[in-house]
């Protein structure tokens, strides 16, 4: 600025728009996975990762396909998906539906709130061996941590999902004269359908932790006891074939709720 | 019908909002309620339309609503309160489907309320689709499908520019010209209170009362933008609600 006696040249304005409008961007997932396999290889190979921090990536893909086939994966696979599927539903629907009561009902928000409140922060694993008590060392007491340790976080994702519910729609409602039921049917759960799928993707997550922590305390089959197994072993190749296989339940559930997000969601986008 | 309020007096805990407010609104006419923001509009509309309880004084309807009405009060919202998850028709048949009016029957209404608000071509939209002005004539479409007796209008053309304005209140000439209806209709827009009303009700700051009622003798027809006589009857309202404004808004600075 001290000649100002020129005349200044234009500048063109600096742009500082831009950025937190998270895009889909397809491939970069994808990508990252395979360059952090791939120097795994590449290290373990040519030794600057020793054998005993990690195994050859190519090693427990080789794992892999011996379980799939000596039919050992199924074996293990199976019983884990239908305890997943139990548990979770137990405790997800249940959750729901209490969710919903304490968002409609100030009694029982008043009476469930601190309750859940409560329950929430303890480890649910630490319950197991009261599970194991009540329901018997069989899949009951399993599907049971499930559901427990899915229900809290559904419950408390729920009726937020449900206080957020625009007030405005239900006092539209209400001035048609619609009854109780339709509002809380057509206005109040599709208006709490985004908050409670997102709760639900935390949950699920919740609920395949404790599906692992359920196995390795007493179960012959299951991708937690193959887990718990392979590690009393230190057989690195196996367990991270287990862990895999965790990761990839995880990536599927996730990437069923965002279709189905897409689906009964579309009005949102 | 006619909707008669009885010395209603209104407060929220320790704030007076309407104090003694009796008024008619007669049957077939459009009634204004002007005055500054916060001076209880709003609450008077909820209490006309049962959506809360005066703390004294009744609302009375005089006579029986009209053959076919679904729903005698009806809301018209600022907001347009459009459910985002539903198309345009899905929208208006939310307020059929509760009194078991569904299939052909719920068509036939909802074509002909989307033609009266001239949506027809819109019916699969979902409300994200729409401009403000469209949004706005939805939920006037949805509120005619209920044949209400008197629709109860909150600001209705607050939220939306004043091209769109202008076309909107067109639109409600048109509509009230071609089958009366009976409304209450809330603004704070002097020009529209001259040029929708049959009568205009002029409230005062917080706590609320009427400070007067202008009628204005002249068909909503012949009333066009920039005529003198109207012009002359809007100054005069804003002559008698300027000092109130000032006054209501440098008592909510207080606060
Ligand atoms: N539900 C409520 N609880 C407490 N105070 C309220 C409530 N609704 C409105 N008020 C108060 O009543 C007064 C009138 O509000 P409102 O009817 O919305 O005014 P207007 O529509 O004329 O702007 C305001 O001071 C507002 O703060
Ligand atoms: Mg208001």
């Amino acid at each position: 600025m001290s000649d100002a006696t020129l005349p200044s040249q234009p500048i063109e304005v600096r742009f500082r728009g831009g950025g937190f409008a998270p895009k889909a961007r397809r491939w970069v997932g994808l990508f990252v996975f395979v360059l952090l396999i791939g120097i795994t290889e590449i290290g373990t190979r040519q030794g600057w990762i020793s054998s005993l921090t990690l195994p050859k990536p190519s090693d427990v893909l080789a794992t892999f396909g011996e379980l799939w086939e000596s039919g050992l994966l199924f074996k293990h696979l199976i019983p884990s998906l239908s305890r997943l599927a139990v548990g979770a539903t137990i405790g997800a629907s249940i959750g729901i539906v209490v969710g919903i009561l304490i968002g409609l009902f100030s009694y029982v928000r008043a009476g469930m709130v601190p309750l859940v409140a409560a329950i929430f922060p303890i480890p649910k694993i630490a319950l197991l061996p009261l599970f194991v008590i009540w329901f018997g060392i069989d899949e009951a007491s399993k599907y049971a941590l499930i559901a427990f340790g899915t229900f809290t976080p559904t419950v408390v994702a729920t009726y937020g999902a449900v206080d957020n519910v625009d007030r405005s729609l239900i006092r539209m409602g209400q001035s048609f004269g619609l009854s109780w039921l339709s509002i809380v049917r057509k206005i109040v759960l599709p208006g709490a359908m985004p908050g409670i799928l997102s709760g639900l993707r935390i949950s699920l997550a919740i609920a395949i932790i404790l599906l692992v922590a359920a196995e390795m305390l007493g179960a012959e089959y299951g991708i937690g006891a193959y887990i718990l197994e392979a590690g009393s072993l230190y057989d690195l190749e196996r367990l991270f074939a287990g862990v895999v296989i965790l990761s990839l339940l995880g990536v599927i559930l996730s990437t069923v709720i965002g279709f189905i997000e897409r689906r009964i969601l579309g009005w949102r986008a | 019908m006619d909707i008669r309020l009885d010395a209603i007096s209104h407060s929220y805990g320790d704030t007076e909002v309407l104090r003694d407010i009796s008024l008619d609104i007669p049957n077939g006419k459009i009634v204004c309620l002007v005055g500054p923001s916060g001076c209880g509009k709003s609450t008077l509309l909820r209490l006309i339309g049962g959506l809360e309880r005066p703390s004294k004084g009744r609302v009375l309807q005089v006579g029986s609503p009209p053959e076919g009405c679904l729903n005698p009060l009806t809301f018209v919202f600022q907001d347009f309160a459009l459910l985002p998850w539903r198309s345009v028709q899905g929208n208006i048949s939310l307020v059929l489907e509760d009194h078991g009016i569904k299939g052909a029957q719920a068509d036939a209404i909802i074509t002909d309320v989307l033609a009266r608000t001239k949506l027809s071509d819109f019916s699969k939209a979902l409300p994200r689709q729409l401009s403000g002005g469209m949004k706005q004539r939805v939920a006037i479409a949805r509120a005619l499908a209920v044949k209400p007796a008197v629709m109860l209008m909150d600001e209705p053309l607050s939220a939306l520019d004043s091209q769109t304005r202008e076309l909107l209140m067109d639109d409600l000439v048109a509509l009230w010209t071609r089958q009366f209806f009976t409304a209450a209709y809330v603004t704070h827009n002097l020009a529209e209170a001259v040029r929708l009303g049959h009568c205009i009700v002029v409230l005062s700051r917080r706590p609320g009362e009427i400070r007067e009622i202008v009628e204005i003798d002249m068909p909503l027809a012949d009333r066009s933008h920039g005529n003198a006589k109207l012009e002359q009857v809007q100054k005069h309202l804003w002559d008698m609600m300027r000092d109130e404004a000032r006054a209501a808004d440098e008592e909510l600075l207080d606060v």
